[in-house]
């Protein structure tokens, strides 16, 4: 039976009998991601504007109510500006920068995530994930009708997974009822509970967090100001820490731990989400429920992201605990990773070894957003009697001594991490150069006249020379690498040589499709470039 | 680099002791508790240096080991 599982915030795709299901032999596709969040449609927009093939599988005919995941960070950002959508999701979100952490009724702790000038994108947004998923499939449709060659089939369930060595047999459930398909590769992007996950017998290791937190989005007409602000033992008793946070629309998260023992069902109650809440903003402000949920999280990950021909990503493949923002936004950087990698494969520019360093390097990410999530928790909800004494002993000490705030953690937002052991890195030849931008390294952003780099850098293999000789472009096994030429002088604000030259007086870089470092040398130099592509590209 | 200092570097350490064990005075357990969390965590910034604070964490346990045994 094909029932859904939650509500629609907007029907977008309804189902449609597609020719697949009246084919007499099962129709063979390039690529099938399965499953249509953030990150499923995510990987169809990146893959379909390479010109690859995809279909999505979703086995609902929309996107789902409820705001969810609410922070786009910046990585997330400049992956959605490279795919045609970033302006667009900061026009629809809330820019913050600034979070506040308070200890009873002091404040202990203050960050800002972006402290320097200089980068096309905020730290953050808060955007409802609907409106998230809503912008990616708007953008989709424009690509559609540019002639990307991405398909959508909504109410289209997946319900048996077959791994072969030449591709994946895919049994399909429908309201016309079941058909078969076959796909050279398979996206499993079907969030935490995984059926293709669980049909292919996978499982997750990692810890429970045993703990429980009220999710209320309110809308109120209030002038708080535009900043995540987090308290430990709170003042007003909703919670033994809470959370409150901008979304668009005059609608604000709070988010209350309310412990492991719980009865669900009864602090689901209307009367007793707003008895927490009156605590939180007292009786003289009005406001509206619009959603409300009650969440316990795990961090664990799978062994390994990659089966044969079926590529794990997103909540399939990893999950954390809310507090840094490293769910959704570490989903769209595996699709980030993955795109190229299985464009260049599906075009035989590149060995099919080049996908197993989409597991490695995204396991590694996973690890350390897993580690960050699971520190950040562990300060939160302390799980023993002398953790919680040094907690509290950090928490009074930070709001006396500067030397303790660095230790308060309350979550350690997200930022994209650096491969620094990848298979695919090339030589760090640049002596002097900065240490953020190595090989591995997410290239950071820099104004250029009346734009950024990272737009200027774009979505395929890049030479970036500042202030060296470099041909046009490169030629190597298929691919035309083009070559963008600047002079440290481009940027008068610094920001570029600072970035990408430190202390040396040149610069060339590598650079991949997903905007991380592949090598660095103080000139271009053609064979050792091609080495370092080749490298890139996984034929050693 | 420095390293952790394991032998006598307390000038007068009895007056040290008797000023360690007088700021519990008239102190529950938590709130004694407190404030000698509170000690470890000024004392581990005032070293800062990980490898001496991890050589301390050693030290400690190392003791523990041997109690316990």
């Amino acid at each position: 039976m094909l029932q859904d599982r939650y509500t629609l915030a907007f029907r977008e795709y309804p189902y449609q009998r597609a020719a697949d299901q009246d084919a007499a032999e099962p129709v063979r596709h390039p690529v099938v991601i399965v499953g249509g969040g953030p990150v499923g449609m995510t990987a169809a927009l990146d893959l379909g504007l390479k010109g690859v093939p995809v279909l999505v599988l979703d086995d609902h005919e929309g996107i789902g109510m409820g705001s969810r995941a609410i922070c786009i960070a910046k990585r997330a950002l400049e992956i959605a500006d490279r795919l045609g959508c970033g302006a667009d999701l900061v026009a629809r979100g809330v820019v913050w920068n600034l979070g506040k952490v308070f200890h009873r009724d002091r404040k202990v702790f203050e960050f800002n995530l972006q402290p320097e000038t200089g980068h096309r994108y905020p730290a953050f947004i808060n955007l409802q994930q609907p409106a998230f998923e809503k912008a990616l499939v708007d953008r989709i449709r424009v690509a559609q009708a540019a002639g990307a060659p991405i398909e959508i089939r909504g109410r289209n369930r997946v319900e048996g997974v077959e791994v072969r060595d030449d591709g994946v047999v895919l049994e399909v459930l429908t309201p016309d009822g079941p058909y078969t398909l076959t796909a050279d590769w398979v996206i499993a992007c079907d969030g935490a509970a995984s059926p293709v996950r669980t049909a292919l017998g996978l499982g997750f290791e990692g810890r429970v967090f045993e703990d429980s937190f009220l999710i209320a989005d309110v809308k109120m007409n209030v002038d708080f100001p535009t900043e995540r602000r987090f308290w430990f033992d709170p003042p007003f008793k909703s919670g033994t820490s809470a959370l409150l946070h901008k979304q668009p629309d005059n609608v604000w998260r709070l988010d209350f731990q309310i412990g492991w023992h719980v009865d669900r069902e009864k602090e689901l109650r209307d009367e007793n989400v707003k008895a927490r809440i009156d605590e939180m903003l007292g009786p003289d402000i009005a406001y509206e429920v619009v959603w409300k949920s009650i969440y316990t999280f795990q961090c664990r990950r799978m062994t390994g992201f990659r089966h044969g021909r079926v590529l794990f990503a997103g909540d399939s493949a990893h999950q954390v605990s809310p507090f840094g923002a490293r769910g959704a936004n570490s989903g769209v950087q595996d699709i980030d990773n993955l795109a190229w990698k299985l464009d260049l494969v599906t075009r035989g520019l590149a060995p099919d070894g080049l996908l197993d360093s989409y597991a490695t390097e995204r396991e590694y990410g996973a690890d350390e957003n897993i580690l960050n999530s699971t520190r950040a928790t562990d300060f939160i909800t302390p799980k023993s009697e002398t953790s919680k004494l040094f907690r509290d002993a950090v928490l009074d000490l930070s709001a006396r001594y500067a030397f303790a705030r660095p230790l308060v953690n309350s979550g350690r937002l997200s930022v994209p991490c650096t491969y620094d052991a990848s298979a695919l890195n090339g030589p760090d030849a640049l002596p002097g150069g900065p240490a953020r931008s190595r090989p591995g390294s997410p290239c950071p952003d820099a104004p250029l006249g009346d734009g950024f780099l990272l737009s200027r850098l774009g979505g395929g293999f890049r030479l970036l020379t500042i202030d060296a000789e470099a041909p046009t472009t490169m030629e190597e096994g298929g691919l035309t690498i083009p070559c963008l030429a600047l002079a440290a002088s481009d940027d008068p604000t610094g920001a570029l040589a600072e970035r990408y030259l430190g202390h040396a007086s040149s610069a060339a870089y590598l650079i991949r499709p997903d905007q991380h470092v592949a090598a660095r040398w103080p000139g271009y130099d053609d064979e050792t470039a091609r080495a370092a592509l080749r490298t890139a590209t996984g034929r050693h | 680099m420095a390293e952790l200092i394991l032998t006598p570097n307390i000038e007068q350490p009895d007056d040290f002791y008797a000023e360690l064990i007088a700021a519990h005075d008239g102190l529950t357990k938590a709130e004694s508790d407190a404030l000698n969390a509170r000690l470890i965590l000024i004392l581990a910034n005032h070293i800062g240096d990980r490898v001496v604070l991890a050589d301390a964490l050693a030290a400690a346990e190392a003791e523990q080991r041997e109690t316990s045994a």
